[in-house]
């Protein structure tokens, strides 16, 4: 098999998989992070989203020969003001219940402050609705959003 | 043996995972650090107190988004004078010790355990308070508990917990504990954060399919796509020669009272696995099954009606008062089947240490249930399985089922080594088991006034009983499938509901709710029809039959108040009602609708819920919102249709979920008058969502709804 290096969360990983391996489960299963998500394999639910060179991407449906070269980003390795705006803003609405899309809603949610400081709210209906809550916490994903917005 | 039991903390990992301190909640106190605990005292097998002052609370429930995290030890630590943030929390594994409340389903982790909580909190200090009042020297009446200390009011002395740990644990246990005024609380009844929410956000909460064991192999599962087929033969030759295939192997789901049998790959990876699965040639004995589809289904539903079936607990006699009624109205209602859909796959890791030591890793809602059933089949006493209760990644249901672990259990077995088996999402989707659809039959008689004298809610539907056990019987009715029709608290002399039993070969099982989320959709739908022929406002109506000392009339009012019912909505506006009451609570809602072209756009939704003593009223918030998007999904987006023998739907492209930009604005009113009654939050928003929105669709429209699913864009 293929041997391809990888740089995960600023840190290198040498794996030896398939070409067409998903980069979710190099990630998961060779790299070793857990908090990116298999939700649908398909790119419509978005459990699965990290950053490839700062984007949102589905890491289900990209595999790994596409990932070599690039910067990969995920949950365990965002870092900077807009992730902890985030993270303390999600905690301050208490967004979360299962929490397992939460790890994607998050990245997708960071990716969108990266690029919009003040989005509106039909700018974070645009950015979000890749990323699927069964438990249904878009109400306060929403708040979170304006909430992170504002601190940073 | 002493009655003190000493535990070292090694001994009690086994239980469920280690939560850690809760380091992401920055007000938390904590008294002393896990890595410098000794020893353990035992107060009760929930809640033991390390020599440091550590406390370790034992959680029966599993975690699924509802809130136990916070919720269960909340219940405990406000007795105890600790907060929730200082706590360590651990899942029980189905222990026999721990009892039979290892589970978490039908809206029952509060209000089955509130009072027997707060009294081990409230007994656990007690017995504080006499050993530090011995140490000192002092009367009991001089000491109280604070922040996880006892101290001595007169000379200001103190003790932490642990340091009394070893003299209170030997004390006899306080019977009827004095427990703390409401008016004193500092934990319950007010919104608190959730201690796991911390790790839901930066990825480290762990789920079942988080899981890993030294030596672990992935499975991927071929079942047969048509229901009730038997396997013939297996040719996994090509599967066999996939680049890292280990095994392929045959297994038993068992799922109710279904048996089918379903073939595995075993790899060295999941994709390998995946792949290899692709390359399985199968063949099966469809057992005529082959040619069953949803559109003959539901005509033979439709045709079932005609039968009188059994009614439950009837009221009056309502075939006379109906015949006799001056107005008679009748409707026919129809939902549909559904796939629960966490969006975490069905999935499990179980490894045998040796052919009767078996060991498990799954997120499940009944550790108690697997512990037993599994000792049971696979014959091992039930001491010998180990079992770690991982974080659900949504349940809503499916998660009462441990088809997928019995699966995983067998392969681990057949290869003899550790077995991850993660089901796609299309195995999720496509084998159920399934909410079943009812169809209801309604009949209402009026009097002169208006008024309700005669009111037929008949059930036509598939059995989950019937489903669960080959013993069940059915022609004595089934009391499931009519849940909460009975309990209406709308004063009508003469009632019946009886259920008339569909056939089926498909696993149908309880969802969130269960059978209330279908029944008031034509229940409260049906309320406004009757309200409509009688001339009257829907509320008032409902308000002129309620009792009037009953939580629906307390529930109603308050919704006429925030949702101003009585301020007059423009053209092409309008609001409907729907409440129920069933066994897990009872919520009402108002929709607030406005026409956009062919359809109609949901404005707003006010939701009143009735507590009696609520403990965090911003989860109970948090479970409405989450209810109101699912209940919105079956409502408006395509639920389970079969073709073929076989389930149509795949993934979330044909069988979607409501996304971000469809969610409407809800705002969560909580009633709690205090008192013991207490109810449910997890289930209660699920019933009375959809007929709220289908009357607010007639006010605004015209139209009256009576399918589930419909499309809101085009409502014809």
């Amino acid at each position: 098999m293929p041997v391809y290096k990888l740089n995960v969360n600023s840190k290198e990983y040498t794996v030896d998989v398939d070409a067409q391996m998903p980069l979710l489960w190099v990630i998961r299963d060779f790299v070793g992070f857990k908090g990116t998500k298999f939700g649908c394999g398909i790119s419509q639910c978005g459990a699965c989203t990290i950053h490839i060179d700062g984007a949102p991407a589905r890491s289900c449906s990209m595999p790994v020969s596409q990932a070599t070269g690039r910067n990969i980003t995920t949950i365990e390795g965002a870092t900077g003001n807009v992730t902890e705006a985030v993270q303390k803003a999600w905690i301050e609405f208490q967004v979360p219940q299962c929490g397992y899309c939460q790890s994607g809603q998050i990245m997708s949610a960071i990716a969108l402050l990266k690029s919009n400081k003040k989005p509106t709210d039909q700018d974070i209906d645009a950015a979000m609705q890749g990323n699927l809550c069964r438990c249904g916490t878009y109400q306060r994903i929403r708040q979170a959003i304006h909430r992170a917005a504002e601190a940073i | 043996m002493s009655r003190r039991k000493f535990i070292q903390f090694t001994g009690i990992t086994g239980a469920g995972f280690i939560m850690g301190l809760n380091t992401g909640c920055s007000n938390a106190p904590v008294p002393a650090k896990l890595s410098d605990v000794k020893i353990w005292y035992e107060f009760s097998p929930y809640l033991h107190i390390a020599d440091n002052g550590m406390i370790t609370i034992f959680n029966t429930k599993p975690e699924l988004g509802q809130g136990v995290w916070q919720s269960i030890p909340a219940m405990i630590c406000e007795d105890l004078e600790v907060s929730v943030e200082s706590v360590l929390i651990k899942s029980t594994g189905g222990q026999k010790k721990y009892g039979p409340l290892q589970f978490s389903a039908g809206s029952e982790s509060v209000k089955g355990q509130y009072m027997s909580l707060r009294k081990l909190g409230a007994a656990t200090k007690e017995m504080l308070i006499k050993a530090a009042s011995q140490e000192w020297k002092v009367p009991e009446s001089e000491c109280y508990a604070e922040q996880g200390e006892i101290i001595h009011k007169p000379s200001g002395k103190k003790l932490n917990y642990g340091a009394l740990g070893s003299a209170a644990s030997k004390l006899k246990v306080p019977e009827n504990p004095t427990l703390k005024d409401p008016k004193d609380f500092k934990i319950l009844g007010k919104a608190a954060p959730k201690p796991d929410i911390p790790l839901k956000v930066n990825g480290t909460a762990k789920y079942g399919i988080d899981s890993e064991t030294e030596g672990m192999v992935f499975a991927a599962i071929e079942h047969c796509p048509v229901f009730g087929a038997k396997l013939i033969s297996v040719d996994d030759a090509d599967a066999k020669k996939m680049q890292g295939v280990i095994a392929v192997e045959k297994c038993t789901r068992i799922i109710q009272k279904y048996r089918s049998e379903a073939v595995a790959v075993i790899a060295d990876s999941y994709w390998s696995a995946q792949q290899a699965r692709k390359a399985l040639k199968l063949t099966w004995d469809y057992q005529g099954h082959e040619t069953f589809n949803s559109a003959d289904y539901e005509q033979t539903l439709r045709n079932l009606a005609k039968k009188d079936g059994v009614a439950d607990k009837p009221i009056g006699d309502f075939d006379k008062a109906y015949k006799d009624a001056p107005v008679q109205l009748s409707s026919f209602y129809e939902t549909s089947m559904l796939s629960h859909s966490p969006i975490e796959p069905m999935n499990c890791l179980a490894t045998w240490h040796d052919k009767d030591h078996l060991e498990i890793w799954v997120s499940t809602q009944v550790p108690g249930d697997i512990i037993t059933s599994f000792a049971k089949e696979y014959n091992i006493p039930e001491d010998n399985i180990k079992l770690n209760v991982m974080f659900n990644g949504g349940a809503f249901g499916r998660r009462l089922y441990p088809d997928h672990v019995h699966e995983t259990v067998q392969l681990a077995k057949s290869v003899g080594r550790p077995v991850k088996l993660i089901w796609t999402r299309e195995d999720d989707t496509k084998l159920g088991p399934f909410r079943p659809m009812t169809f209801s039959d309604m009949k209402g008689g009026l009097g002169e006034d208006g008024k309700l004298v005669a009111f037929m809610h008949k059930v036509i539907s598939p059995s989950i009983q019937v489903a669960d056990s080959a013993s069940f019987d059915v022609s004595k009715g089934d009391p499931y499938m009519t849940d909460g029709i009975n309990d209406q608290k709308y004063e009508i002399p003469n009632m019946k509901n009886p259920y008339v039993h569909a056939d089926l070969h498909i696993p149908v099982a309880a969802f969130r709710a269960v059978t209330s989320t279908t029944l008031a959709f034509a229940h409260e739908s049906f309320i406004d029809e009757c309200a409509v022929k009688a001339g009257q406002d829907p509320m008032a109506y409902r308000l002129g039959l309620a009792k009037k000392d009953s939580d629906l009339h307390k529930i109603l009012t308050k919704l006429k108040e925030v949702s101003k019912w009585d301020e007059p909505l423009p053209a092409g506006k309008g609001r409907g009602i729907g409440q129920y009451e069933f066994f897990a609570g009872h919520a009402g809602f108002v929709v607030e609708v406005s026409k956009q072209d062919a359809g109609i756009k949901i404005e707003k939704v006010h939701c009143v819920i009735d507590m009696g003593t609520v403990v965090n009223p911003d989860g109970v918030k948090s479970q409405i919102e989450g209810a109101v998007v699912m209940a919105l999904t079956a409502a408006t987006k395509k639920g389970i249709s079969f073709e073929g023998g076989q389930t149509k739907e795949s993934n979330f492209h044909d069988s979607p979920i409501l996304r971000f930009n469809e969610m409407p604005p809800v705002e969560v009113h909580i009633i709690a008058d205090g008192g013991e009654a207490i109810r449910g939050a997890g289930e209660p928003g699920m019933p009375g969502l959809a007929p709220a929105l289908c009357n607010a669709i007639f006010a605004a429209t015209g139209t009256r709804i009576r399918k589930l699913p419909f499309d809101p864009k085009n409502i014809g």
